[in-house]
């Protein structure tokens, strides 16, 4: 091939029609205007080294919750304009808002993103921001590994993110399945990052999973037994176990379609008789247990911020641990509920169907739990408890429905209906976002030092919450009218105008919520009003024992826990003191220290999936060479820890006012 | 006992039908059925709706009561309790409450699960049905003609679709005659629909499979038995039989407009590895090699 060829080959292949539209050109510009802006005003503030030593090559896992969160609220961002995108075509019949490719890529996007790369990032950034703090730890089990899985999560974000001005997005639906995903129905590069995208952010995701399950299993205070433990880290214990046997088979089913389409191989093909319900299963053996990873760690957010804003003890604490094992035991065997139609025979059915109504009994009892804890309470309605309090009977209905889902020949009307999307809409929304949204607002003190305004968070909630209902409701009767999830555009005369009319207005009121709430972000961040106890809310665990934001060390004496709700047991037992150090008795602390190697780890698994995805070999090894390359270093690197000396520890202690005189 | 129970639910599931139906139009296909399959389907979508309804309910009002009541006001005359961490009888309530409701879904889904398995006919109307992009074709392989996008079924007959796809995973919908069912390729999956009224119900294909999704849609015609022979007889007649090219055609990712032919070739619902016989009522899948 002359070289005059292969450039307008390499031309075509980045850039196809499909990323050539007029609107994706003008976001591109914005983005490299943004970018170049960002560049001038660090070199400009001189802030390279700065941006560099304290948050690319950290490994402190405050630092880390934080990155976490805004990668999150900007992927929020992002699946939030590809689902007004979708609510604006569907907002009347035969719309012209997109073409229907490109409506196949937004919606694909759409659930790609807030799945994997907001949801998950958003939760793990709380488990980040409050676990270790909560169980009296001074960082995570394995701080550089945390550090790894940012970077390979964010890494995989990006790639994902690109596909859509670079070689085209993804267009085969986040489920993502066989054998449209296949080359001889989807050519093009999209599914390759859709793959490669979602293998890389699996890994850290997994790493992810055993750091906090050791966390909380190795690292609890003295004292602290499990039956002491709050149930946020009991959350996180449980969601780390599940990540860890949900996301193999996830891995498989993804390299398996890999190795079909960048190398021939027929394992969900039409041709040689592939067997794409395979993939179908291996796709749900990781996809159930994946929706409750979502829902868990809202759980336990939940369980945290009921007892401290009704002033109360958590009621039935055995109940809701109990209740966090029955549902992650029982996720493993509900996976079939997502493909009743599939000719399983109805003995498979009945069991996969009533395997997945028993799921509504923990879940009912932790409903009523919380109603309980409330109850002989004093309820204050902060902003965190205002998302409970809209979860409680949001999130019934979408529990409600599931179970309607789980009834097998009922289900064979509602599967891939409107009714459908509804339900899940109903539990992720409701249930998911609602939490880690109440978990922000109640940990953004103690991650940041400062709280956000109240007025404006209360507007952005109910701007958000009434949205969600006007949104979803309608969907459950476009379901019952015959409307099937992913349809580009529909005829008029089937009387689904005036429903999807109002789901699309419900969209614009979240939007109108979300930017509220970037408003209040931006506004509580410029006029902060500082939180000088570290005890904003009257709160009942560690965390809320330390000063906001929490020193590098978090604990400079590590509290020996008596009770459950131990902050809580220390305010009203007047022994605050404890927390305090003393001159004499303060010890030099043991932190970990930075390093480059997760990012450039990270950077490696980037070029070598830019090389898969475009099946240029040679970059593939070259990635796989610096993934080597980069653990080899960081194996060999002496990583040893840092040492914060004892005076400094007493001075920064004493600048806080928590030293014992 | 158990007829007692069969008219209650009937009695209910009648009333809240007539209540749907005179709240919702006719778009609600769901809430319409057209024959036995949706009927049943619908009767356990009532009853679970009225079940979920109750527990939606008491939560309700059980969280309004609460958030009423508790509230961190001064001057708040109701109990606090800042240690009542457990209550024996309450917490056995909580979970008694979901497993009843649960009891109540799980028997009707259980037994309509094994009911919509037989065919209710030793002698069901069979239609093969292939799902190709963008369109879908029916063969009637005692008739020996093959429509397109379009079929003709009698009414009162349970008719047993096999259903297979020569394009990406499909599912076949036809919400008034009952739910649907995959269309897979190398597979052949049964579904059977009977339609008990006359009228023209339309159907789509409810799993996305690429850009022309959306318009992947078929008319069911219910007639009489009557009608549907003379109907064979018309495309036996007047309509010339499918070649391959037309297959070949057929199988061009487009859409196309409704057509019949009076035979077909016979690859064209080839032999599968994974299959199906009805013996007696009961679906039996088998494998061949
Ligand atoms: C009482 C609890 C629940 C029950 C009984 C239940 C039941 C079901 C059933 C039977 C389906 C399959 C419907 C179909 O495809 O025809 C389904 C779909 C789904 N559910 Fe649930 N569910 C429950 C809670 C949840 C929760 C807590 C989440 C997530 C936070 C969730 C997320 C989803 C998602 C994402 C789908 C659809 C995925 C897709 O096809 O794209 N569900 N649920
Ligand atoms: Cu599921």
């Amino acid at each position: 091939m002359s070289m005059r060829e292969w450039i307008t080959h390499l031309i075509k292949l980045l850039f196809p029609p499909q990323v050539l539209l007029p609107d994706i050109v003008g976001i591109d510009i914005g983005l490299t205007v943004g970018a170049i802006a960002i560049m001038v005003y660090l070199t400009v503030r001189h802030r390279w080294g700065w941006l560099w030593r304290e948050w690319l090559t950290t490994v402190d896992h405050k630092k880390i919750g934080i990155m976490y969160l805004i990668a999150a609220l900007v992927m929020l961002f992002r699946g939030g304009v590809d689902a007004l995108m979708i609510r604006t075509q569907l907002i009347g019949p035969r719309a012209h808002f997109m073409g229907a490719q490109q409506y196949d890529e937004v919606f694909t996007t759409h659930g790609t993103v807030m799945i994997f790369f907001m949801a998950m990032p958003m939760v793990f950034a709380l488990f980040n921001a409050a676990v270790p703090l909560m169980i009296g730890a001074r960082d995570v089990a394995f701080p550089r590994l945390n550090a790894i899985s940012f970077w390979i999560f964010a890494f995989g974000a990006i790639l994902l993110n690109i596909s859509f001005s670079i070689g085209g997005s993804p267009s085969a639906g986040w489920m993502s399945y066989p054998p449209y995903s296949e080359l001889a129905y989807n050519p093009g590069v999209g599914e390759n990052y859709f793959l490669l995208s979602l293998q890389v952010a699996g890994i850290g995701t997994i790493a992810t999973g055993i750091n906090f399950l050791v966390t909380v299993l190795r690292m609890r205070a003295p004292g602290m037994s499990l039956s002491k433990m709050p149930i946020f880290a009991w959350s996180a214990l449980i969601t780390s176990s599940l990540v860890l046997f949900a996301f193999p088979p996830l891995t498989v089913a993804l390299g398996l379609t890999m190795l079909d389409r960048l190398f021939g191989a027929s394992f969900f093909t039409v041709a040689h008789q592939g067997m794409p319900m395979m993939y179908v299963n291996l796709f749900w053996i990781f996809g159930h247990p994946e929706v409750y990873i979502l829902i868990m760690p809202a759980f336990g957010i939940f369980s945290e911020v009921v007892p401290v804003f009704s002033r109360k003890a958590l009621f039935g604490y055995e109940a809701m641990v109990g209740s966090l094992l029955a549902i992650s035991f029982l996720s493993y065997g509900v996976w079939v509920h997502h493909f009743f139609e599939m000719g399983a025979g109805p003995g498979v059915n009945v069991f996969f169907g009533l395997s997945t109504m028993l799921i509504a009994i923990p879940t009912g009892v932790k409903m009523f739990n919380w109603l309980f804890t409330m109850w002989g309470g004093r309820i204050r309605l902060t902003v965190p408890m205002l998302w409970q309090l809209a979860f409680i009977p949001t999130f019934v209905v979408g529990g409600a429905t599931g179970v309607m889902l789980a009834a097998v020949p009922a289900d064979y009307q509602y599967h891939n209906s409107y009714f459908m999307i509804a339900h899940f809409h109903n539990v992720i929304v409701g249930g998911t976002v609602f939490g880690v949204l109440s978990g922000m607002y109640y940990w953004w003190p103690k991650m940041f030092g400062w709280k956000l305004n109240q007025r404006q968070a209360t507007w952005a909630f109910a701007f958000f919450v009434a949205g969600f209902w006007v949104t979803f409701m309608p969907q459950y009767f476009l379901g019952l009218e015959g409307m099937t999830r992913r349809m580009a555009t529909y005829p008029a005369g089937l009387g689904w105008t005036s429903l999807n009319w109002w789901s699309t207005m419900g969209s614009y009121l979240m939007a109108v919520g979300f930017l509220i709430m970037v408003y209040n972000i931006i506004w509580s961040r410029l006029h902060p009003d500082w939180d000088t106890t570290g005890d904003p809310w009257d709160g009942r665990t560690l965390e809320w024992s330390l000063p906001s934001p929490a020193p590098e060390y978090n604990f400079a004496r590590i509290p020996h826990v008596r009770s459950r709700d131990e902050w809580w047991a220390m305010k009203r037992e007047g022994r605050t003191d404890d927390v305090k150090i003393s001159a004499d008795s303060v010890q030099p602390i043991h932190v970990p220290r930075n390093s480059a190697m997760p990012i450039m780890l990270a950077a490696a698994f980037f070029v070598g999936s830019i090389g898969m995805v475009f099946s240029w070999f040679w970059m593939a090894i070259l990635g796989g060479l610096g993934v080597v390359a980069a653990l080899a270093y960081g194996s060999f690197a002496d990583y040893s820890e840092l040492t914060i000396d004892a005076a400094h520890v007493l001075k920064t202690e004493a600048a806080m006012g928590r030293v014992d005189s | 006992m158990a007829s007692g129970r069969q008219r209650l639910m009937k009695g209910l599931g009648l009333a809240v039908v007539g209540l749907s139906i005179a709240g919702c139009g006719s778009d609600y296909v769901v809430l319409h059925p057209a024959g036995p399959v949706a009927q049943s389907e619908l009767h356990l979508i009532v009853l679970s709706t009225v079940i979920v309804g109750v527990v939606i309910l008491l939560v309700w009002v059980l969280w309004a009561y609460v958030l009423l009541r508790f509230r961190d006001i001064p001057g708040n005359q109701a109990p606090y309790l800042p240690n009542w961490r457990h209550h024996r009888v309450l917490e056995i309530l909580v979970f008694a409450l979901p497993v009843v409701a649960l009891i109540a879904i799980g028997i009707p889904t259980v037994r309509k699960t094994y009911a919509l398995d037989h065919v209710p006919s030793h002698h069901p109307l069979v239609i093969d049905v292939t799902s190709l992009d963008y369109k879908w074709v029916f063969e009637y392989p005692r008739q020996h003609i093959a429509t397109v996008n379009y079929f003709y079924m009698p009414v009162g007959r349970p008719v047993l679709f096999q259903l297979t796809a020569n394009s990406p995973l499909t599912a076949f919908w036809v919400p008034n005659l009952g739910g649907m069912e995959y269309a897979m390729p190398n597979r052949v999956l049964p579904l059977w629909l009977e339609a008990t009224r006359h009228g023209v119900f339309l159907g789509r294909n409810s799993n996305f499979n690429g850009i022309d999704f959306w318009r992947m849609t078929f008319e069911a015609h219910a007639v009489s038995e009557l009608d549907f022979h003379a109907w064979v007889h018309r495309i036996q007649v007047t309509k010339p039989p499918m070649t391959h090219r037309d297959w070949r055609r057929l199988l061009h990712r487009s859409v196309t407009a409704p057509a019949a032919f009076s035979g077909y070739p016979a690859n064209t619902f080839p032999e599968r590895a994974t299959q199906f016989t009805v013996k007696g009522l009961h679906y039996i899948p088998t494998r061949e090699p």
